[in-house]
């Protein structure tokens, strides 16, 4: 609550609008006190008084009622027209909409229809037929505004108790023994609220507007009471004459439709989480680079090579070192595998490359990336763009989040075709196919038509391959692409990319967290904890002989097939937070070869021939290792 | 004694384009009938690719759908009726994404009080004690109690949904994916503590999972369920190491094994059947290398053939 209030109020348009509709709604509530001339009694003498003359400030009207009184105790009328019209459209509004998307089937289809067909009319017709039904009457134009608003909330509501209905925590409800009824009542509902909120901020002015019109056309309140609508109703024959008696009621109208809705759109945009984690705020186009230190030398090792790499997340006052000082490098045809869990940084790692970490909040605080010895950190977005998918190209964990939904594959494989070289349509298809063959689609020239829901996760990935293939890159890096696939597709693509790399001397810089596939397919392997390296070498000799606790414990935690029904080694606790990294050795705290020595300093990452391990108390010593 | 579980012809079919007015317009046979048993104290490993049937299978074994043929015996006492109140008490479902299944508005009391309330109808004093014995089981401190989800790391919020199965009571647990959207060293946390309830409260698991070895590691009897069948069932420490279906000996050749050299365990790049469009025999036969004639016209049914193993398939493997 005290977020939103402070989200609401950094909305400076929506505060003011809170502040005006508050004070309305203040003289609203003092009216009945204070001393006001009696607003029905007519005074025919006094008719037409301008404003500010004596015993009238905002003069009389056509009877000579007094204006002022009239127009607080109009607005006090209208606004609890509105307001109620509101609440009964929500309600009613609400509860059909969530039965309809709760209980699906025959039942929403019935309701929404009928909802539907409730929409198919204009709605000042529907009102005015519901008023001419009922007879005209203030009650009776608040039913008329709300039965037309009713829709409008039913299918918002609906929309979203759908989402919420097939939620698991809805499933585990039932098991737990509610019935339908509560269901609805503890574990929809508190969900759908804040939408029946914003829903209801955003349309309370139109309500009111709604009511006024009805009540101008003489259908809502009755003379001599006073509303908004019916006083600008009374005011129009005297518009030209006299316009300060339809000026007044206007006025305030206005006022109140604009507080409202100034509100109701800050309102929205407080509650709504989209827009809170920032999801309008575009991210720049190449990730922020802000280095203080001096940028190491090129050594020249590899196609590709990450020198003491550091990317930050700068996020309200807390920096998360995501990675820490990370070097690596891999050359042609060379496999590289980087392990880790989710947080380790290893991801980060590889998408600082190419500057596609978003910023803000990311920053690159350090180091550099060389690609053939060119520095790409802080490199002009121009140079970034050209050689992005033309140097390096990546393959992502979600091929269907990856690939755009609307557009045929063979369309998008052409489109990345084009990004770096003019091709016409023809050539286009002819190269699409080429690709799609090579990542060994079955059927390609048939597969390019389709659309990415057509096909299944293992040959969307293989689209994503293709498109990652299409402009000849050196080097691929591939973010647990397999890890969203079945294990029998696994293995094929895991062989295609095997196939790859030494059919074309392609570079891979593979990211996974499962040890089998680095096995499989990886020459060298760095295990990353915290953001930072841990251990490096060659995939067999780490296999065979591990030295930091973290690799051995994290090897020996995964079950393996065929070591049949066991115990597992468990690695107790969780990783550091890394906004807030320990002192020393970040995994100390799970470590049960832990000394006092490893919670201060800095520990380095030693090297021996082509091993290394970031560790004071190695599980084998390192010298013993690299032999 | 009576087993635990037992399935006789469960199956399901889901009807598609259904119509205000008009009947369905197809079919999917989700789950094919399937009959099989789960002894009391045992973990059943139930292994197998997306859409070969085995969240439809879990779900209809809690209640959550209707089975459309077939029935359910648990612990002797036919549930015939999908009503998941019913089922609550006699089995639970521990469910893969351990936020998404904790309702973001409740707290954690909240949400543990459920099942006690409205399955056991405890009071209040009653409640509490029974949800510190659970708290005390999972490891998870009380203070936790009065939290919201969202303030929990996925393994933390696994150990509450575990609590939450184990509130009602229920000796049989179904344990969809419990563990594959954790981070692996947590996995091992949660599958050992898994292990360690199934002896403090004697019960029975139903675990299932994609991951073999994960399977493997935990389960004493391994069903393999390919489009909706189960195609091979038998012991947990024989069914990857000599397999009898062609599928699962796929399956054990396709796991990345550290020291096994990489290479794809199937030559053609074939895909799963449409599941509107069945193929009339064994729905394997497409991309098995011992697929004959009678393969492809008759479907092979599951078969007791050396004691231990069941196997549905006309040629099973390590006969000869």
């Amino acid at each position: 609550m005290k977020v939103f209030l402070k989200l609401l109020a950094r909305n400076r348009l929506a505060l003011a609008g809170g502040i005006v509709l508050m004070l309305v709604v203040f003289l609203v509530l003092i009216t009945p006190i204070l001393p006001l001339a009696d607003p029905d009694v007519t005074n025919t003498a006094n008719r037409f008084k301008l404003p500010f003359s004596e015993g009238a400030i905002l003069g009389t009207d056509h009877l000579g009622r007094d204006l002022l009184s009239r127009l607080l105790w109009g607005t006090q009328l209208s606004l609890a027209v509105g307001f109620a019209a509101a609440i009964v459209a929500a309600t009613l509004g609400a509860t059909i909409g969530i039965i309809a998307g709760y209980y699906g089937g025959r039942t929403d289809n019935v309701i929404m229809r009928g909802v539907d067909m409730l929409m198919a009319f204009p709605y000042i017709l529907l009102a005015l037929a519901i008023v001419a039904a009922l007879g005209p009457g203030l009650f009776n134009a608040l039913v008329a505004v709300a039965a037309v608003n009713v829709p409008f909330f039913a299918r918002n509501i609906r929309g979203i108790t759908v989402g919420i209905a097939h939620k698991e925590f809805v499933d585990a409800a039932r098991l737990a023994g509610l019935s339908d009824t509560r269901i609805i009542l503890t574990e929809i509902l508190p969900n759908v609220i804040p939408v029946i909120v914003i829903a209801m901020s955003t349309t309370i002015g139109w309500m009111i507007l709604e009511t006024a019109g009805l009540s101008f056309l003489g259908l809502g309140s009755q003379p001599p009471q006073a509303d908004l609508g019916s006083m600008l109703g009374e005011a129009r024959s005297a518009l030209i004459t006299n316009p300060h008696t339809s000026i007044v009621p206007g006025v305030m109208i206005l006022i109140i439709v604009m507080s409202i809705n100034l509100l109701g759109d800050g309102v929205r945009d407080a509650l709504d989480p989209r827009l809170k984690s920032g999801a309008l705020s575009r991210p720049m186009a190449a990730t922020m680079v802000k280095r203080d230190g001096p940028v190491p030398a090129a050594t020249g090792d590899g196609l590709l090579e990450l020198q003491n790499l550091q990317t930050q997340f700068h996020v309200k006052d807390r920096v998360y070192r995501a990675v820490g000082g990370v070097s690596l490098h891999v050359k042609r045809g060379e496999c590289l595998g980087i392990i880790g869990e989710s947080g380790s940084g290893k991801s980060v790692t590889a998408l600082s490359v190419m500057g596609l970490v978003a910023s803000p909040p990311g920053v690159i605080s350090g180091g550099a990336v060389r690609y053939d010895g060119e520095d790409l950190i802080g490199a002009p977005y121009r140079r970034l763009r050209d050689m992005r998918g033309k140097n390096v190209a990546y393959i992502f964990q979600d091929p269907l989040a990856t690939l755009h939904p609307l557009y045929r594959v063979g369309e998008q494989l052409i489109e990345a075709i084009r990004a770096h070289r003019p091709i016409g349509k023809e050539e286009g298809q002819k190269k699409a196919i080429e690709l799609l063959e090579a990542v060994r689609m079955p059927n390609a020239a048939k597969r390019i038509s389709d659309y990415p829901h057509e096909m299944s996760g293992g040959m969307r990935q293989r689209v994503g391959i293709a498109m990652a293939l299409a402009n000849d890159p050196d080097i691929i890096i591939a973010d647990e692409p397999t890890t969203a696939l079945d294990v029998t597709v696994q293995a094929q693509i895991l062989a295609m990319l095997d196939d790859l790399r030494r059919s074309r001397g392609l570079a891979i810089v593979f990211i996974t967290h499962d040890f089998g596939v680095v096995a499989q397919l990886c020459d060298r392997v760095a295990v990353m904890y915290a953001g930072r390296i841990v251990e490096e070498g060659p995939t067999a000799s780490i296999l065979d002989k591990p030295t930091h606790p973290y690799t051995t414990r994290l090897m020996a935690c995964v079950p393996q097939l065929g070591e049949g029904k066991r115990r597992l080694e468990a690695i107790p606790g969780l990783p550091p937070v890394v906004d807030k990294l320990p002192d020393g050795c970040a995994f100390a705290d799970r470590c049960e070869r832990v000394q006092a020595d490893c919670r201060t300093g800095e520990i380095a990452l030693e090297r021996k021939g082509d091993r290394a391990v970031r560790c004071l108390h190695p599980v084998t010593p390192l010298q013993e290792a690299a032999e | 004694m009576t087993a635990a579980l037992k399935l006789t012809d469960l199956s399901k079919t889901f009807y598609l384009g259904g119509t205000l007015f008009g009947g369905p317009t197809g079919s999917v046979k989700a789950v094919h009938p399937i009959t099989l048993t789960v002894e009391h104290g045992d973990t059943l490993g139930i292994v197998g690719e997306s859409g070969c049937g085995k969240s439809t299978l879990a779900r209809m074994l809690v209640g959550l759908l209707n089975p459309t043929t077939g029935q359910i015996e648990i612990e002797g006492a036919a549930l015939d009726n999908a009503d998941p109140a019913d089922f609550g008490k006699r089995i639970q479902y521990v469910f893969q994404d351990p936020i998404s299944s904790l309702n973001p508005r409740k707290t954690i009391r909240q949400i543990m009080e459920a099942p006690l309330k409205r399955l056991h109808g405890m009071d209040k004093p009653e409640r509490n004690k029974r949800i510190a014995e659970i708290f005390a089981s999972v490891n998870l401190r009380e203070e936790f109690l009065d939290r919201y989800p969202h303030e929990f790391s996925g393994g933390q919020a696994q150990r509450i949904g575990i609590a939450r199965a184990l509130a009602a009571n229920a000796r049989i647990l179904i344990l969809d994916e419990p563990v594959s959207a954790l981070d692996v060293s947590i996995q091992a946390q949660v599958l050992n503590l898994l292990a360690d309830l199934k002896s403090e409260f004697d019960l029975t698991y139903l675990f299932i999972s994609h991951d073999l070895a994960v399977v493997e590691a935990v389960s004493d009897r391994i069903a393999v369920l390919y489009f909706g069948s189960v195609v091979e069932i038998g012991p947990a420490k024989d069914i990857f190491r000599a397999p009898r279906h062609p599928y699962t000996k796929l399956l054990a050749d396709s796991a990345p094994v550290v020291g096994r050299a990489l290479k794809a365990p199937e030559a053609k790049d074939t895909e799963l059947p449409d599941p509107l469009n069945p193929p009339p025999g064994c729905s394997f036969a497409a991309r098995c290398a011992y697929a004959s004639e009678r393969c492809r016209t008759e479907v092979p049914s599951l078969s007791e053939s050396n004691g231990k193993t069941s196997v549905a398939c006309f040629h099973p493997l390590g006969n000869d």
